[in-house]
């Protein structure tokens, strides 16, 4: 009785290199994690450019505008067309005005997917510009091929 | 002392069951969300409504004009700088700015030259991303040498 107890002590395998391992998995996606990612939307495909870098500091009241293949623009989870906009950006800009700034301190980032017609994008940024917003970011991947 | 040698070092045993359980759970957790992050960079331009850029308009430099002409599926058919016909090659529109700025030393400020890009309405975004990259600089080695900072849209075409 006493050596098959003993068997059964052995089957039970040592544990440590896996709890080892289990961890620095965890704290390698833990470190890579990053949940300031609300920016990005599905529906976009950024264009690629090999001069762009990331920016240094962020920028100041960054309206951002994804524009889908369709011409579709998402503000905040909402889903607007060119001839809609205008009503968000004039919420966007309440906001804005509420905090003591002016309109011409809000930069527009613009995220469009490659295959977007041009003009879609133009006229995005015509309805912006009828709302007295004038910096705008044209948002694109860093290419570092 | 056989005996309660045993006993001792069976009590100082932990049951990891539990530790395990929530160490995968974390660990599934971290896996789902994980996402690669792309780096992204931004090409800025500040363009003012038209109408007060007429006031501003004295000035004798004329901004460039970018035409790019596109096919109906989007695709990039053409591109003229200043009505000179560049077919479809950036390096050239790149070569053309540098002789016609005629320098490559970047010009601080709102006195650098300015581009106007006037495309067709399908012309797909990606090729307006690439002219602006093409106009916008280059890079030598690791610095960006840049050329022309002020860029502008013209009217969209329907």
């Amino acid at each position: 009785m006493r050596v098959k107890s003993k068997k059964v002590d052995l089957a039970e395998g040592d544990l440590t290199p896996m709890i080892d391992m289990a961890f620095q998995l965890i704290a390698f996606f833990m470190v890579l994690i990053n949940f300031a990612q609300t920016e990005s939307n599905d529906r976009v495909k950024l264009p690629s450019s090999q001069l762009v870098k990331p920016p240094e500091a962020p920028l100041e009241f960054p309206i951002i505008l994804h524009v889908a293949q369709d011409g579709e623009v998402f503000l905040g989870g909402d889903s607007y067309t060119a001839e809609t906009l205008r009503v968000g950006l004039n919420s966007e800009i309440a906001v804005i005005k509420a905090e003591g700034k002016s309109v011409k301190d809000a930069n527009v980032v613009i995220r469009a997917h490659k295959d977007t017609a041009a003009g879609d994008v133009q006229e995005v940024i015509r309805v912006a510009q009828e709302v007295n917003l004038e910096n705008f970011a044209l948002r694109v991947k860093e290419d570092r091929s | 002392m056989k005996i309660r040698n045993r006993g001792e070092a069976q009590e100082t045993q932990l049951n990891m069951t539990s530790m395990i359980d929530i160490v995968f759970l974390l660990l599934i957790f971290f896996v789902m969300t994980f996402k690669i992050v792309e780096l992204e960079g931004d090409f800025s331009v500040r363009m003012p409504l038209a109408g007060n850029d007429s006031v501003a308009m004295d000035s004798t430099e004329l901004p460039l004009k970018l035409r790019m002409r596109a096919d109906e599926l989007g695709r990039l058919t053409s591109i003229s700088l200043n009505e000179m016909e560049l077919g479809q090659d950036f390096d050239q529109l790149r070569g053309n700015v540098i002789s016609l700025i005629g320098t490559t030393t970047p010009i601080e400020g709102d006195d650098g030259p300015e581009i106007e890009i006037d495309t067709d309405y399908n012309l797909r975004y990606e090729y307006v991303i690439r002219a602006i990259t093409a106009v916008s600089g280059y890079k030598d080695g690791n610095e960006v040498v840049k050329l022309i900072e002020k860029i502008k849209f013209a009217k969209p075409r329907r």
